[in-house]
């Protein structure tokens, strides 16, 4: 198991911090708006409750401020489950709600007129099933965030890595010349012969092996056994602690091949014997 | 403006020029519904996706990548690099055929012509030479650095199988234009390199034949391996890089971080 994602902390502080928010603002609230209106100060912070008042004192003016979770919820929803809770304790229901709430919340008293076939006891074109806490269902927006947008991200880097490649090979294309020899004639044999830098290990293993063993065998069964890797190496991680030994050998396998090239391009002279560079001159074309 | 009178300014008649182009079905045939070209393009999230979406770099990118995979650091974009210089290799090789016959007694002379005697002819063979090293370097490095990160195992093992080909081809692909330029370095070097051929088991030297056209290089050597080194071998090559990249994708992107 790894550590627990950013996202997810930094989520968890953000939380912590608002209900810690909460907590010590709901007191100051309190208290401020028992101090700014008298009558309906402790009708408010109850509000805050969601709406758990009974039989409304007084017709409300003004829709109450709500803090917290219940700032989310519509008002007018408010409106209606209060007016509910009069029509069932057999008051009736004030008619701000409307006005409170917003003319689209639908009046809770008798069936308008023209309503719809659906239409339920009480008139109600709508029911509420449940009203939640917000965070409390899937959010589908909070996702999390190991991505990022191929565009601009991952393609400006290729574009740039491009232009590097292009500004080196444009600057070393000027400079350098592509080695041109004399025409080609089997009669005459330069000494010494060699084959591109890249099969010079090859080259440099016939010096040591059978060329059926040095040119064959041996680039063959390591070309296959390359190959194949995926399949005889059944360790699972890709954590280098976890992988030293497959590492230790590509690396001596590669280190190998390089050691190899490098003689073969640069420390080896007329009949392929071995010279110094610094010494003899460097027997090399690309 | 409530009348429109065409105005001769330059820069007006451009801009109108350019509207009515933006508007014409051939600009909307070109680019897909949800393209930047035909929306136009303002930073948002939905248009970023729209960059990747409606363009063919699709093939090869998704929309979103995961985070570590734009580390410069962890891929050195060698896998990038190396296609990218198969192209350049492509562009400077049709260059270079422009010029050149495959024979032996016009091949080398050819290369001199181009040399001396057409724009660009030298500056353009030594990219083709220098990117063509490059490539072998590139894709050798890609090979070493995807070993590396553990990114051969599962899912991905078919893919390091054909990466293995690839490298293969590459090689096969460099050495067969190494004979193209018919001097001496070209000569002598094929000639070590496919002395070996001859001692392949079972066949012996059968695959030495088939490859050289003869007993030893001439003129129909020539011939076959340009005829590899400019169609077949590209041709094969261009195939399993379009398996390798399809399954890059399929297997999930990138392999993960360490």
């Amino acid at each position: 198991m790894g550590e627990i994602p950013e996202h997810l902390l930094k989520r968890a502080a953000e939380r912590k911090a608002q209900l810690a928010a909460e907590a010590g603002g709901a007191g100051a609230s309190e208290d401020a708006s028992a101090g700014s209106e008298e009558t309906t100060g402790s009708e408010r912070t109850a509000g805050a409750e969601a709406a758990s008042t009974d039989a409304p004192v007084a017709p409300v003016e003004e829709a109450p401020v709500r803090t917290g979770l219940a700032a989310k919820v519509p008002e007018f929803l408010f409106q209606r489950s209060k007016n509910r809770r009069a029509v069932l304790s057999g008051g009736t229901p004030t008619s701000s709600g409307a006005g409170s709430g917003g003319s689209s919340a639908p009046a809770a008293g008798a069936p308008p007129a023209g309503a719809p076939a659906m239409v339920g006891p009480d008139g109600h074109t709508h029911r509420l099933l449940t009203v939640v806490k917000s965070g409390s269902i899937q959010q589908t927006k909070a996702e999390a965030q190991d991505k990022v947008h191929t565009w601009p991200h991952l393609l400006s880097i290729e574009l740039g890595a491009m232009l590097v490649v292009t500004a080196g090979l444009l600057v070393f294309s000027i400079f350098v010349r592509a080695p041109l020899l004399g025409l080609a004639d089997m009669n005459q044999t330069p000494n010494p012969s060699k084959a591109p830098w890249y099969f010079l290990g090859l080259q440099e293993l016939l010096t040591m092996f059978h060329p059926m063993v040095a040119g064959v065998t041996i680039p063959g069964v390591a070309l296959v056994l390359l190959a194949l890797t995926p399949y005889y190496d059944k360790n699972l991680s890709n954590k280098p602690e976890n992988r030293k030994y497959a590492i230790a050998m590509m690396t001596i396998f590669l280190i190998f091949w390089a050691v190899l090239v490098i003689i073969g391009s640069f420390f080896r002279g007329q009949g392929f014997n071995f010279v110094f560079p610094m010494k003899d001159g460097v027997f090399f074309e690309l | 403006m409530a009348t429109e009178t065409k105005s001769k300014n330059p820069m007006e008649v451009v801009k109108r020029v350019g509207n009515r182009m933006h508007d014409s079905q051939a600009m909307n045939s070109i680019f897909r519904p949800g393209s930047v070209f035909r929306k136009g393009y303002t930073d948002s999230p939905r248009n970023r996706s729209y960059v990747i979406m409606n363009n063919v770099l699709y093939h090869l990118h998704p929309v979103k990548v995961k985070i570590h995979a734009v580390k410069v650091s962890y891929t050195l974009c060698l896998g990038g690099l190396s296609f990218f210089l198969f192209m350049v290799l492509t562009v400077t090789g049709v260059f270079l055929m422009f010029f050149y016959r495959p024979t032996a007694e016009q091949a080398w002379a050819d290369i001199q012509t181009l040399e001396t005697a057409v724009y660009f002819g030298s500056f353009v063979r030594n990219m083709h030479r220098w990117a063509a090293h490059l490539m072998v370097l590139s894709v050798f490095l890609h090979m070493a650095r995807v070993f590396y990160h553990g990114a051969y195992k599962a899912p991905r093992e078919f893919n390091w199988v054909i990466g293995i080909i690839l490298l293969t081809l590459t090689l096969l692909l460099s050495f067969t234009g190494y004979l193209l330029p018919w001097d001496q370095l070209a000569l002598w070097a094929v000639t070590v390199g496919t002395n070996m051929m001859g001692y392949s088991p079972v066949l012996r030297t059968n695959v030495q034949f088939v490859l050289l056209g003869g007993n030893v290089i001439s003129g129909d050597t020539l011939l076959r391996w340009y005829v590899l080194h400019v169609f077949l071998l590209p041709f094969v090559i261009v195939i399993f890089m379009a398996i390798h990249f399809w399954r890059v994708r399929k297997d999930g992107g990138i392999s993960g971080p360490l």
